[in-house]
Protein backbone atom coordinates (compact mmCIF):
# COMPACT_ATOMS: atom_id res chain seq x y z
CA UNK A 1 0.00 0.00 0.00
CA UNK A 2 1.35 3.37 -0.94
CA UNK A 3 1.96 6.27 1.39
CA UNK A 4 -0.94 8.27 -0.05
CA UNK A 5 -3.53 5.61 0.65
CA UNK A 6 -2.12 4.89 4.11
CA UNK A 7 -2.23 8.59 4.99
CA UNK A 8 -5.78 8.98 3.68
CA UNK A 9 -6.95 5.92 5.62
CA UNK A 10 -5.43 7.23 8.83
CA UNK A 11 -6.92 10.69 8.31
CA UNK A 12 -10.39 9.34 7.57
CA UNK A 13 -10.21 6.97 10.56
CA UNK A 14 -9.38 9.96 12.75
CA UNK A 15 -12.23 12.05 11.32
CA UNK A 16 -14.76 9.24 11.70
CA UNK A 17 -13.66 8.68 15.31
CA UNK A 18 -14.18 12.40 15.93
CA UNK A 19 -17.65 12.14 14.37
CA UNK A 20 -18.46 9.21 16.67
CA UNK A 21 -17.23 11.25 19.65
CA UNK A 22 -19.47 14.22 18.67
CA UNK A 23 -22.47 11.93 18.26
CA UNK A 24 -21.82 10.33 21.67
CA UNK A 25 -21.62 13.76 23.30
CA UNK A 26 -25.01 14.60 21.80
CA UNK A 27 -26.29 11.17 22.87
CA UNK A 28 -25.28 11.78 26.47
CA UNK A 29 -26.27 15.46 26.60
CA UNK A 30 -29.37 15.54 24.39
CA UNK A 31 -32.19 17.43 26.06
CA UNK A 32 -35.01 15.33 24.61
CA UNK A 33 -35.39 11.67 23.72
CA UNK A 34 -35.59 12.32 19.97
CA UNK A 35 -32.21 14.07 20.10
CA UNK A 36 -30.73 10.92 21.56
CA UNK A 37 -32.29 8.77 18.83
CA UNK A 38 -30.88 11.04 16.10
CA UNK A 39 -27.46 10.87 17.78
CA UNK A 40 -27.65 7.07 17.88
CA UNK A 41 -28.59 7.04 14.18
CA UNK A 42 -25.62 9.23 13.27
CA UNK A 43 -23.38 7.11 15.51
CA UNK A 44 -24.16 3.81 13.80
CA UNK A 45 -23.71 5.34 10.35
CA UNK A 46 -20.28 6.65 11.37
CA UNK A 47 -19.36 3.26 12.80
CA UNK A 48 -20.41 1.59 9.55
CA UNK A 49 -18.23 3.98 7.54
CA UNK A 50 -15.38 3.23 9.97
CA UNK A 51 -15.76 -0.48 9.20
CA UNK A 52 -15.70 0.20 5.44
CA UNK A 53 -12.46 2.18 5.81
CA UNK A 54 -10.99 -0.59 7.98
CA UNK A 55 -11.94 -3.10 5.28
CA UNK A 56 -9.88 -1.09 2.76
CA UNK A 57 -7.05 -0.87 5.28
CA UNK A 58 -6.81 -4.61 5.80
CA UNK A 59 -7.92 -5.51 2.27
CA UNK A 60 -10.43 -8.07 3.49
CA UNK A 61 -14.01 -8.76 2.41
CA UNK A 62 -15.28 -9.71 5.86
CA UNK A 63 -15.70 -6.08 6.94
CA UNK A 64 -18.34 -5.57 4.25
CA UNK A 65 -20.62 -8.17 5.89
CA UNK A 66 -20.22 -6.58 9.30
CA UNK A 67 -21.01 -3.13 7.86
CA UNK A 68 -24.12 -4.48 6.11
CA UNK A 69 -25.30 -6.09 9.36
CA UNK A 70 -24.73 -2.84 11.26
CA UNK A 71 -26.76 -0.95 8.64
CA UNK A 72 -29.65 -3.45 8.84
CA UNK A 73 -29.87 -3.64 12.61
CA UNK A 74 -29.24 0.07 13.08
CA UNK A 75 -32.16 0.89 10.80
CA UNK A 76 -34.41 -1.58 12.65
CA UNK A 77 -33.41 -0.10 16.00
CA UNK A 78 -33.91 3.50 14.88
CA UNK A 79 -37.34 2.76 13.43
CA UNK A 80 -38.36 0.88 16.57
CA UNK A 81 -37.28 3.76 18.81
CA UNK A 82 -38.99 6.35 16.58
CA UNK A 83 -42.21 4.31 16.60
CA UNK A 84 -42.00 4.06 20.37
CA UNK A 85 -41.63 7.85 20.65
CA UNK A 86 -44.49 8.33 18.21
CA UNK A 87 -47.11 6.04 19.69
CA UNK A 88 -45.82 4.62 22.94
CA UNK A 89 -45.61 1.08 21.55
CA UNK A 90 -43.49 -0.48 18.84
CA UNK A 91 -45.83 -3.00 17.18
CA UNK A 92 -49.54 -2.25 17.15
CA UNK B 1 -2.42 -7.39 0.28
CA UNK B 2 0.27 -7.06 -2.35
CA UNK B 3 1.28 -3.44 -2.71
CA UNK B 4 1.87 -3.26 -6.45
CA UNK B 5 -1.53 -4.51 -7.51
CA UNK B 6 -3.32 -1.17 -7.62
CA UNK B 7 -2.37 1.64 -10.04
CA UNK B 8 -1.40 5.00 -8.67
CA UNK B 9 -4.36 6.96 -10.09
CA UNK B 10 -6.75 4.50 -8.45
CA UNK B 11 -4.95 4.93 -5.14
CA UNK B 12 -5.28 8.71 -5.37
CA UNK B 13 -8.97 8.38 -6.28
CA UNK B 14 -9.67 5.96 -3.41
CA UNK B 15 -7.83 8.27 -0.99
CA UNK B 16 -9.86 11.27 -2.20
CA UNK B 17 -13.13 9.33 -1.82
CA UNK B 18 -12.28 8.16 1.69
CA UNK B 19 -11.23 11.59 2.95
CA UNK B 20 -14.26 13.29 1.40
CA UNK B 21 -16.71 10.77 2.86
CA UNK B 22 -15.16 10.95 6.32
CA UNK B 23 -15.13 14.77 6.15
CA UNK B 24 -18.85 14.81 5.26
CA UNK B 25 -19.64 12.49 8.18
CA UNK B 26 -17.57 14.73 10.48
CA UNK B 27 -19.41 17.87 9.29
CA UNK B 28 -22.74 16.14 9.91
CA UNK B 29 -21.76 15.10 13.43
CA UNK B 30 -20.42 18.60 14.16
CA UNK B 31 -23.72 20.10 13.07
CA UNK B 32 -25.54 17.59 15.25
CA UNK B 33 -23.47 18.82 18.16
CA UNK B 34 -23.64 22.55 17.49
CA UNK B 35 -27.10 23.41 16.13
CA UNK B 36 -29.70 24.80 18.49
CA UNK B 37 -32.98 22.88 18.51
CA UNK B 38 -34.08 19.47 17.34
CA UNK B 39 -35.59 20.49 14.01
CA UNK B 40 -32.34 22.12 12.97
CA UNK B 41 -30.30 19.26 14.34
CA UNK B 42 -31.98 16.52 12.32
CA UNK B 43 -30.80 18.11 9.05
CA UNK B 44 -27.10 17.83 9.81
CA UNK B 45 -26.47 14.05 9.98
CA UNK B 46 -28.32 13.34 6.73
CA UNK B 47 -25.32 14.89 4.96
CA UNK B 48 -23.06 12.14 6.25
CA UNK B 49 -25.80 9.53 5.91
CA UNK B 50 -26.38 9.93 2.19
CA UNK B 51 -23.50 11.62 0.39
CA UNK B 52 -20.78 10.48 2.82
CA UNK B 53 -21.92 6.87 2.63
CA UNK B 54 -22.15 6.93 -1.16
CA UNK B 55 -18.68 8.43 -1.60
CA UNK B 56 -17.08 5.98 0.85
CA UNK B 57 -18.84 3.06 -0.85
CA UNK B 58 -17.63 4.30 -4.25
CA UNK B 59 -14.05 4.38 -2.96
CA UNK B 60 -14.44 0.89 -1.53
CA UNK B 61 -15.90 -0.47 -4.79
CA UNK B 62 -13.03 1.05 -6.77
CA UNK B 63 -10.42 -0.36 -4.38
CA UNK B 64 -11.75 -3.93 -4.34
CA UNK B 65 -12.38 -3.91 -8.09
CA UNK B 66 -8.79 -2.86 -8.72
CA UNK B 67 -7.51 -5.40 -6.22
CA UNK B 68 -9.51 -8.31 -7.62
CA UNK B 69 -9.05 -7.36 -11.28
CA UNK B 70 -12.80 -7.66 -11.96
CA UNK B 71 -15.79 -5.48 -11.08
CA UNK B 72 -16.90 -6.00 -7.47
CA UNK B 73 -20.33 -4.46 -7.04
CA UNK B 74 -21.73 -5.91 -3.86
CA UNK B 75 -20.76 -2.93 -1.69
CA UNK B 76 -23.38 -0.87 -3.54
CA UNK B 77 -25.91 -2.81 -1.42
CA UNK B 78 -24.96 -0.74 1.63
CA UNK B 79 -25.32 2.49 -0.31
CA UNK B 80 -28.75 1.54 -1.68
CA UNK B 81 -29.93 0.37 1.72
CA UNK B 82 -28.86 3.57 3.49
CA UNK B 83 -30.25 5.63 0.61
CA UNK B 84 -33.68 4.02 1.08
CA UNK B 85 -33.81 3.85 4.87
CA UNK B 86 -32.37 7.21 5.98
CA UNK B 87 -35.42 9.29 4.87
CA UNK B 88 -37.78 6.80 6.55
CA UNK B 89 -35.99 7.23 9.86
CA UNK B 90 -35.95 11.02 9.49
CA UNK B 91 -39.67 11.24 8.71
CA UNK B 92 -40.61 8.99 11.63
CA UNK B 93 -38.39 10.95 14.03
CA UNK B 94 -39.74 14.35 12.95
CA UNK B 95 -43.30 13.07 13.30
CA UNK B 96 -42.52 11.71 16.75
CA UNK B 97 -40.94 15.03 17.76
CA UNK B 98 -43.96 17.01 16.51
CA UNK B 99 -46.36 14.75 18.38
CA UNK B 100 -44.33 14.90 21.55
CA UNK B 101 -44.10 18.71 21.41
CA UNK B 102 -47.82 19.01 20.83
CA UNK B 103 -48.68 16.63 23.66
CA UNK B 104 -46.29 18.39 26.02
CA UNK B 105 -47.77 21.84 25.28
CA UNK B 106 -51.36 20.54 25.60
CA UNK B 107 -50.69 18.90 28.93
CA UNK B 108 -48.94 22.05 30.14
CA UNK B 109 -51.94 24.20 29.22
CA UNK B 110 -54.44 21.74 30.62
CA UNK B 111 -53.07 21.25 34.05
CA UNK B 112 -55.13 22.81 36.85
CA UNK B 113 -53.62 25.93 38.30
CA UNK B 114 -53.39 26.69 41.95
CA UNK B 115 -55.31 23.67 43.21
CA UNK B 116 -52.55 21.31 44.21
CA UNK B 117 -50.17 23.68 45.84
CA UNK B 118 -46.50 24.09 45.03
CA UNK B 119 -45.54 20.61 43.85
CA UNK B 120 -45.12 21.70 40.21
CA UNK B 121 -43.24 24.91 40.86
CA UNK B 122 -39.79 23.42 40.64
CA UNK B 123 -40.16 22.05 37.13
Amino acid sequence: MSAVLEWAINLSLFMLSLAIAFASIRLLRGPTAQDRVVALDSLYISGMLLLLVLGIHFGHHLYFDVALLIALFGFAGSVAMAKFLLRGEVIE
Amino acid sequence: MNPGSIPVWAQWLVALCLVTGALLALIGAFGLLRLRNFFQRIHAPSLGNTLGTWITVAGSVLFFSMQAGRPVWHEVLIGCFIFITAPVTSILLVRAALGRDRRASVSRNDEPTGKTGDEDDGT
